[in-house]
C-alpha cells in the first residue's frame, strides 16, 4: 500500500504545508549537524576511528552468540540478574515480573529507543504502573501524549512557546512563559519530586562490554544516573547488538557518540554499571525482536551497527524537511528506513523512498554504515515483494525503456528542450506535474551536450 | 468441525481468554532459542582491531591548558593548585559554596561538611545537599572529562543529586585521550565509576542550552601537586 495516508509522503506533506515551521525545523536540525562537524574535523584521526568502530562491530557480529554468553556469565558474576527476551511481548512480560516482584507503582525511565520499539510504556500502564519518563525532551513528548520525533532530540518538533503551554497546563508554570531556562528549572523541579517517589528506574544501555559483564549509559541531563542511584531496583533494556568485546573499545565509542550526535567532546555522564548497589537489586533485559534475523541478511546486517547517535537524521535533507513523525517509525531518518521496513515492509514500504540517495548519511555515519546503498537495496527488496506502487513502477520502466535506446534519448531530449522553451507555463506547471509543484526547472539549453561535444571536437 | 471462523485466524500458541498474559510463566528457552537463532546467522569472521593506547591517537603539547578549555566549553571550570589548602581557599570565593546551607566533602582539607554521611544510610535523606566535593582519579585532555569511582563515596547519588559539585584529583592524573585513560583505569572493579564532563545540561527546548538539567549546576575540577605521590 504505497500512498495511503500514513505513507511518508502524505504525511511529509501535511509537515510542509506549514512552511516557515519546516524551515525553522530544517534549520534547527543544521544547526546539530553543523556542531557535529566541526568536533569531526578537530580530531585528526576521526576516519581511522570510524574505520576502528566499523570493525570492532564486524567482529563482534562474527562472534555475537560468544561474546552475549560471556557477557551474561561475567554479568552474573558482578550480581546482576540477566534475561533474555525474543520479542517485544516477553520483554514487556519481564519488567513488569521485575516491578510487581516488588510491588513497584512508581517508575522513572531514562531515554530508550528500545522500550520505545516494545512499546513498554503503554503495556505498564495498563497494568497500573505510573511511568515517568525523565529525559526532558521525552518528558515533554509524553505530557503531550507523542512519540519522539528524532532519537537523540525527541522533542525537535516543539516550540519552546508549545512547550510552555504544555507546562503550564501540567506543571503550572506562568501562562505564556517560554524562556527555556524558566521552564528547564520548572522541568528540574517537578522531576526531582519523581525521582524522589520512584520505586524502581529503567534505563536503556548504550554499550554492553562482555570482558567485563557491565553496561555503560551516556546522557547530558544525568537522569539515568539519578533514576538509578535513588531507589532499589535498577532494570537496563537492551537490545543484544550493544555488544562490545573489551572495556577498551569503549575509548573509540565514546570519542564518536557524542561528537557525532550532537557536537560535544563527549557526554556530560558516561556511567559505567558493574552490579547493584548494596542491598539494591540489578537487572538486564537481553532483547531480540527480529534482529537476529537482520543478522542473518548480508545486505542489512551492518544496520545493526548503528549506535543511535542521530547524525544521519541532523544530515538527511529529506528527514530535516519532513520531520520524524512522517516516518511512523520509531526510528526515523535514514537509519530507520533501512530497519524499520526489514520488520515490517507492507506498513513501511515508503520510507526507503524517502531519500534522494545523496549519501550524506553515509558520510556522517560513525561506524560506517552505508546508508544510502542499504536504502537502494531496500527498494528491490520491496519491489520482490511487490509492495512498490504502480505508478512509481510505470515511471522506472518508461526512464529504463528511453535510458537503453539512445536513438530515443535523443529524439526525446531534442523534442522536449524545443518544447519547454515554447510551452506555455500553465501547460508544465499544472496540478497534474506533482514533480512541478515545489520544484522549477531550470532553463532548456539550446543544444545538448553531445552536439555541443561534437562541435567542440570539429573546432579542435 | 471446528469452530474456528473464517475471519479469526488460528493463532500459533492459542491464548485462552481468561488468563492473564502478564502472569503467565516466561519462556525459560528464550535464552537458547535466540542463541542458537544468532549461531545459525554468524557471518564469517572478521579479525578484532588491536587498540594500542599510544596509537596514532591525538595528542597535545599543552594537555593541562586543553583540559582547562575543553572543561570550559562544556560549562566546568579547572583550577590548578598546588596544596589542598590551596584549593579551600579557592573554595571560598565560591558564591555556591559559601552560600551553601547542606555541604558535604569527602576530601580531607578541602571544604566542609554539615552533615555526617556515615548516620545516613537512605540516599534519599542528601536530596537537599548543596554543594558536594567529591574524589576523582583522572583527567582527560581531549573531553574535559573526569573519571570517578564509587569505592571514595559511601552514596553514588553524591556524584548527581548535589546543585554544585567540586572534583579533586591529583594534577599528575592527566592523559591525553579516551585510548590513555582506557589503558590507565580498571573497568569492572567498581559498581559504579565513569566520567564526568561539566555540569548537567540540556538543550530539548529549541536547541538552547540550558546548564542544570537534573544535576549539579555547576563543576569545579581542583587538580592538586600535593595530591600527586
Amino acid at each position: 500500500m504505497p500512498h495511503t495516508s500514513q505513507s511518508h509522503p502524505a504525511l511529509a506533506e501535511k509537515f510542509t504545508a506549514n512552511r516557515e515551521r519546516a524551515q525553522w525545523h530544517d534549520k534547527a536540525l543544521w544547526f546539530v549537524r553543523e556542531k557535529r562537524d566541526r568536533m569531526a574535523s578537530s580530531v585528526p584521526e576521526w576516519e581511522l576511528l570510524r574505520e576502528t568502530a566499523s570493525a570492532i562491530k564486524r567482529h563482534t557480529q562474527s562472534r555475537m552468540a560468544d561474546y552475549l554468553e560471556q557477557f551474561e556469565t561475567n554479568a552474573a558474576k558482578n550480581g546482576i540478574i540477566v534475561h533474555w527476551a525474543i520479542d517485544a511481548h516477553e520483554h514487556n512480560q519481564i519488567v513488569l515480573s521485575i516491578l510487581r516482584k516488588h510491588n513497584v507503582r512508581r517508575l522513572v525511565k531514562s531515554k530508550s529507543m528500545l522500550t520505545e520499539e516494545c512499546h513498554l510504556n503503554p503495556y505498564l500502564e495498563k497494568h497500573g504502573i505510573d511511568v515517568v519518563d525523565t529525559d526532558l525532551g521525552e518528558r515533554i513528548v509524553q505530557l503531550r501524549k507523542e512519540t519522539p520525533s528524532h532519537i537523540v532530540l525527541p522533542a525537535i518538533h516543539i516550540k519552546k512557546e508549545e512547550v510552555g503551554e504544555c507546562f503550564h497546563e501540567h506543571l503550572g508554570t506562568e501562562k505564556g512563559a517560554s524562556d527555556p531556562n524558566y521552564l528547564t528549572e520548572a522541568a528540574r523541579h517537578h522531576l526531582r519530586e519523581r525521582f524522589c517517589q520512584a520505586d524502581a528506574g529503567l534505563t536503556g544501555v548504550n554499550f554492553a562490554i562482555a570482558e567485563t559483564g557491565g553496561i555503560v549509559i551516556c546522557t547530558n541531563e544525568g537522569n539515568a544516573d539519578l533514576g538509578v542511584s535513588l531507589p532499589k531496583i535498577h532494570i537496563a533494556c537492551m537490545g543484544m547488538e550493544k555488544l562490545l568485546p573489551r572495556a577498551a573499545d569503549l575509548s573509540v565509542f565514546l570519542r564518536l557518540l557524542a561528537r557525532s550526535a550532537t557536537g560535544q567532546p563527549i557526554t556530560t555522564y558516561s556511567s559505567h554499571f558493574h552490579g547493584p548497589r548494596p542491598g539494591c537489586e540489578m537487572h538486564i533485559v537481553i532483547v531480540d525482536n527480529g534482529r537476529s534475523e537482520i543478522l542473518k541478511s548480508p545486505e542489512f546486517r551492518q544496520s545493526l551497527d548503528c549506535i543511535r547517535c542521530g547524525a544521519c537524521m541532523n544530515t538527511c535533507p529529506v528527514y530535516r524537511r519532513s520531520g520524524g513523525h512522517s516516518y511512523q517509525s520509531t526510528v526515523p531518518g535514514p537509519i530507520g528506513s533501512v530497519l524499520t521496513p526489514i520488520q515490517t515492509p507492507e506498513k513501511h514500504s515508503s520510507l526507503p523512498f524517502a531519500c534522494s540517495l545523496c549519501g550524506s548519511c553515509t558520510d556522517v555515519c560513525p561506524v560506517k554504515i552505508p546508508l544510502h546503498h542499504q536504502l537502494f537495496a531496500m527498494r528491490e527488496v520491496l519491489d520482490q515483494k511487490r509492495l512498490i506502487g504502480a505508478s512509481k513502477k510505470f515511471s522506472m520502466k518508461l526512464a529504463a525503456g528511453v535510458l537503453s535506446r539512445t536513438w530515443l534519448f535523443n529524439l526525446l531530449g531534442g523534442t522536449a528542450r524545443l518544447a519547454l522553451r515554447w510551452t506555455p507555463r500553465f501547460l508544465i506547471y499544472n496540478p497534474l506535474n506533482v514533480w512541478g509543484r515545489q520544484r522549477e526547472l531550470p532553463d532548456a539549453p539550446k543544444k545538448s551536450f553531445r552536439q555541443l561535444y561534437a562541435e567542440r571536437q570539429r573546432r579542435k | 468441525m471446528s469452530d474456528v471462523t473464517a475471519d479469526a485466524p488460528p493463532q500459533a500458541f492459542p491464548v485462552p481468554p481468561f488468563v492473564d498474559a502478564s502472569k503467565m510463566p516466561i519462556m525459560p528457552d528464550s535464552r537458547n532459542q535466540i542463541l542458537s537463532k544468532i549461531r545459525a546467522a554468524l557471518p564469517q569472521s572478521s579479525p578484532l582491531p588491536d587498540l594500542a593506547p599510544q596509537g596514532p591517537w591525538q595528542t597535545f603539547d599543552d594537555p593541562e591548558a586543553r583540559f582547562a578549555e575543553v572543561l570550559k566549553f562544556v560549562g566546568g571550570q579547572a583550577v590548578r593548585v598546588s596544596t589542598l589548602a590551596e584549593a579551600h581557599s579557592h573554595l571560598q570565593t565560591n558564591p555556591a559554596w559559601a552560600s551553601g546551607k547542606v555541604r558535604v566533602s569527602v576530601v580531607p582539607g578541602v571544604g566542609d561538611s554539615t552533615i555526617d554521611l556515615s548516620t545516613i544510610p537512605d540516599p534519599h535523606d542528601l536530596e537537599n545537599v548543596d554543594f558536594a566535593i567529591l574524589q576523582g582519579q583522572l583527567c582527560v585532555a581531549e573531553n574535559g572529562a573526569v573519571w570517578v569511582q564509587d569505592d571514595t563515596v559511601r552514596h553514588r547519588v553524591l556524584y548527581f543529586i548535589p546543585q554544585h559539585l567540586a572534583i579533586v584529583v591529583p594534577s599528575a592524573a592527566l592523559v591525553h585521550n579516551l585510548h590513555e585513560a582506557y589503558a590507565k583505569i580498571t573497568i569492572g572493579q567498581h559498581r559504579f565509576a565513569g566520567f564526568i564532563s561539566g555540569p548537567s545540561k540540556t538543550a530539548d527546548i529549541e536547541q538552547s542550552l540550558v546548564i542544570g538539567a537534573h544535576g549539579a549546576r555547576s563543576m569545579t575540577v581542583y587538580r592538586v601537586d600535593e595530591l600527586n605521590s
